[in-house]
């Protein structure tokens, strides 16, 4: 037992095993610290995904919800409400919303999951009012050829039916389209979350 | 051992008390390792104010935060209004507050020319790429503190600085977006992010940063200093050992910078007192309005020192892509001492094509960081784009333009001696 010498196999074993244990310690250690930096309860709670009934949204009308604090907007387009939107593309900013937020499964020109349900962020792109629907194709005194769609008082943003901004618009974005899905066999939509994946 | 030192032997009452502590603690030893006997080259010029102007600067921050955050509160409910406190009702807040934002800017001009005196004289190389290094860390440090101290007054840029800064973060693929709320600490920018940011801005990086700073010069007082003739002064030593070209620091370089930090105080309080907000540059119009997540300012800018990464984000029209090109400007910095393949160490005796490719940097850095302020036309961003093209020709192409040209005879002694 008692050997001359120090025993270099057993102090180099001692040594590995104490900095393979520590390490592991050390990591586990981690976990606290760096999951207190995770959303709380309180602010998860805050920011819960919000239902919206769509079993009594008529066609044409607007339902105002928030989420996280700001408004969402969600709105029934009608069939010749969707037939306003390819022809006004040429005096669209960013008709394909390559410069815009919105989920990849709303990037096409109705920019919803379906064409006759619109779901917008009510905040204007440009500083933050709220635009108001004028959805009747008529000539207003902020266009002479309005086919319907979003307007903000603030500073004359336009926008179309599917929140894609008109040229000659502060606004540079087109409206921003929140994560969203349906649930309960369509009936009703659930903001925050996109259809696949978990909470966004 | 330490008793194989010569402790101090000073006479008197106030001598004794001297030996009596420096047999226990080598003070004696580290007032003459690192200012009675440092021996620097006796030739610095103007640029060599910069690195103790910057420890100035800290130091600056350092007592000015430490006040601020007697009055300070970190909470998205408290914290403009907390300010404006400091502002308005706290005697001599609005002092040390200007002291503290305007601190933050000078601190930056002045880490940009010490950066660039480097550059200058080739002092990061060899044996003097560690410092060049730690330096870069100080650096990365620096931008990290001055972007969590530009949330906390929690005025509307604050909040929406804070919200395209931390979504920067969401470009990172598969992670991204956990990786932005992670940051948060909520769904939005919000208390929680206010809160940790104090804790980071006035604990965390400040430790680093100090940290940082004395390995930076534990590095230069090791190898000593470079001087703007490039000339190793350690090659040639009188009879004594002590470098021909080299002067002690102190009382040479104490008295020199103490002068600099005169002059330098002079501009700091000119404009502390005249012009704090400095037209918008040093504290911006749209942070006297307080954080509205409603409101989206018309235009998000970061502050001046930010700007030229900030033009290169906006010059690349993919975010991705954008987030890893204005990562890669500041971080193609850390390898400097290894592309530059120079012979020679000073742009005082490299050829025409140094000077050339120099100039060409310095110009692209600040029209860069003049379009960053801008609000990005579909003209500047051509433009931004350009310069940025420049900006990384001067390091990706820097191993075959260092090498090029006629170098000059790099004198045996400074230029200036005697």
């Amino acid at each position: 037992m008692a050997a001359e010498g120090p025993d270099l196999a057993r102090r180099r074993f001692l040594t590995a095993t104490t900095a393979v244990v520590g390490g592991v310690g050390g990591i586990m250690l981690a976990v606290p610290f760096i999951k207190m930096w995770l959303p709380s309860e309180r602010a998860k709670a805050a920011g819960a995904p919000v239902e919206i009934d769509l079993s009594k949204l008529e066609a044409g009308q607007l339902l105002i919800q928030p989420w996280r604090g700001r408004p969402v907007y969600v709105f029934k387009r009608t069939e010749q409400m969707l037939e306003t939107l390819a022809p006004e593309e040429p005096r669209l900013k960013d008709k394909d919303s390559k410069l815009s937020e919105q989920p990849a499964y709303a990037s096409g020109r109705d920019r919803a999951i379906k064409p006759d349900v619109m779901v917008l962020l009510g905040v204007c792109t440009h500083l933050g009012c709220g635009p108001k629907l004028y959805a009747e194709p008529s000539p207003q005194d902020f266009d002479s050829a309005w086919k319907g769609g979003f307007f903000c008082p603030c500073h004359n943003s336009r926008f179309d039916l599917a929140g894609r901004v008109y040229s000659g618009s502060p606004a540079a974005t087109n409206l921003t389209v929140p994560p969203y899905s349906y649930i309960d066999g369509d009936k009703k939509l659930l903001i925050g979350v996109d259809p696949t994946a978990g909470a966004a | 051992m330490a008793d194989e030192r010569t402790p101090a032997n000073f006479p008197g009452v106030a001598g004794g008390v001297l030996n009596w502590v420096d047999q226990r603690l080598p003070v004696v030893d580290f007032w003459n390792k690192h200012i009675g006997q440092y021996y620097a080259p006796k030739n610095f010029n103007v640029f060599y104010f910069f690195g103790s102007l910057a420890m100035l600067v800290l130091v600056n921050q350092i007592v000015t935060g430490i006040w601020l955050a007697m009055h300070y509160k970190p909470s998205a409910a408290e914290a403009f209004a907390s300010v404006e406190f400091i502002m308005r009702d706290v005697e001599w807040g609005w002092l040390v507050r200007y002291m503290h934002s305007t601190g933050a800017s000078f601190f930056f001009i002045v880490v940009y020319l010490h950066m660039f005196r480097a550059l200058l004289y080739g002092s990061y190389q060899k044996p003097r790429e560690l410092i060049w290094v730690l330096g870069m860390f100080i650096y990365l440090a620096l931008m990290a503190e001055a972007f969590l101290g530009y949330v906390l007054p929690w005025g509307n840029m604050s909040l929406w600085g804070a919200q395209v800064i931390i979504s920067l973060f969401g470009a990172v693929p598969i992670i991204g977006f956990e990786l932005t709320e992670w940051i948060r600490g909520d769904f939005v920018v919000g208390d929680a992010t206010i809160n940790r940011f104090f804790s980071l801005h006035v604990v965390a990086l400040p430790i680093a940063i100090l940290g940082l700073v004395v390995i930076h010069l534990a590095a230069l007082h090791e190898v000593g200093s470079n001087n703007p003739d490039g000339i190793d002064i350690k090659k040639l030593k009188g009879p004594d050992g002590i470098p021909k070209d080299g002067i002690p620091f102190h009382p040479y370089y104490t008295v020199k910078d103490i002068w600099g930090a005169s002059v330098f105080l002079l501009l700091f309080f000119f404009v502390i007192f005249f012009a704090p907000h400095f037209g918008g540059l040093f504290l911006e119009w749209d942070n006297f309005a307080i954080a509205d997540p409603m409101v989206t300012p018309a235009h998000i800018k970061p502050v001046w020192y930010f700007t030229p990464y900030y033009a290169m984000l906006r010059a690349i029209p993919d975010k991705l892509s954008g987030v890893v090109i204005m990562g890669a400007a500041v971080m193609i910095l850390f390898l400097v001492p290894w592309l530059d393949r120079s012979p020679v160490r000073s742009m005082r005796y490299r050829p025409t094509i140094a000077k050339v490719a120099l100039t060409v940097f310095v110009v692209s850095f600040l029209t860069l960081g003049y379009l960053g302020m801008q609000p990005g036309s579909t003209v500047q961003t051509i433009i931004a784009q350009v310069f940025t093209f420049l900006y990384f020709a001067f390091f990706i192409l820097m191993p075959f333009w260092s090498t090029m040209g006629k170098f000059k005879p790099v004198p045996e002694r400074v230029t200036t001696h005697d």
